[in-house]
């Protein structure tokens, strides 16, 4: 009797922390979606700035140089079009998940140097890229509302998948 | 007086088309949402290419045979003189996706 009870009592827990909280099933909303977006670009840009602090590679840099502008290009264009819409980016879980993945790696690539951390960032640009990108298309940009959100985060997207193959060939490159 | 100056300036007209039968050519390709337009040119040595950019991020044209590397800035333009016949396939060293193509005969 005492494990079924238990069994029973964790399947009602599971249940109502679900229907407790609604919001990780839903889809997100735009102030949400605006935060994912908005806090990807930063992360890619932090991590971009530890590079150029660190590597001697050229196409490293280079390839370094490029995130900063482009996303620093996007990240001000999304900031002025909330503005502009007068929405307030709302934070979430999944710009919380991101933020804390992100601080791991950071701490990993602050204890390489050299070819190490030139392959590994690379590496890491390159799953980055490719995770933000499957979320923008499958999933942010659909569920976007506002056709200007929906627009920027399509050519966005085009961007990022730009860097996608451009950090392919640099992990390409660094073998 | 009209007739007078009317010849001479006939016969300079004639002169310069004459003397330049290859003027050189500036051709215009438009990057928009990351997409060279037109991908493919065909240009005479000694012409200007120019790229506009509609982008708010910054593009290159960048040949695959390391002969040009052109910088094109945000909402800004580059350019090339085409100095030699060939074809040319270029990319975007940014954006490798960003494909195009130049078909250069002598002038």
């Amino acid at each position: 009797m005492i494990p079924v009870l238990r069994v029973g009592a964790m399947f009602l827990a599971a249940t109502f922390l679900m229907a407790a909280a609604p919001a990780h099933s839903a889809t997100p909303t735009d102030p949400q979606i605006a935060h994912i977006a908005y806090t990807a670009g930063n992360i890619d840009i932090k991590a971009a700035k530890l590079a150029l602090s660190k590597s001697k590679n050229k196409d490293v840099i280079a390839f370094a140089k490029n995130m900063v502008s482009d996303h620093q290009a996007v990240n001000d264009k999304a900031l002025a079009l909330v503005k502009k819409l007068n929405v307030t980016p709302q934070d979430n879980d999944t710009s919380k998940a991101l933020a804390k993945q992100a601080a791991a790696e950071q701490a990993k690539l602050s204890k390489l140097s050299g070819k190490a951390f030139d392959k590994e960032y690379a590496a890491n640009e390159l799953a980055f890229h490719k995770t933000v990108n499957g979320a923008l298309k499958d999933t942010l940009i659909p569920d976007a509302q506002n056709p200007e959100l929906k627009d920027l985060l399509s050519t966005g997207l085009k961007i990022f998948q730009g860097h996608q193959e451009h950090a392919q060939m640099l992990v390409d490159e660094l073998k | 007086m009209t007739l007078r100056l009317a010849g001479p300036l006939a016969a300079l007209s004639l002169a310069l088309v004459a003397a330049a039968p290859a003027y050189a050519a500036t051709i215009e390709v438009t990057i928009k949402q990351l997409v060279f337009s037109p991908a493919q040119i065909s240009v005479k040595a000694g012409d200007t290419i120019e790229w506009v950019n509609k982008d708010f991020v910054a593009h290159t044209a960048t040949s695959r045979d390391k002969s040009f590397d052109v910088q094109i800035p945000a909402n800004g333009k580059g350019r090339l003189t085409v100095s030699k016949a060939g074809t040319f396939d270029y990319y975007c060293r940014f954006h490798p996706m960003m494909k195009g193509q130049i078909q250069a005969t002598a002038p």
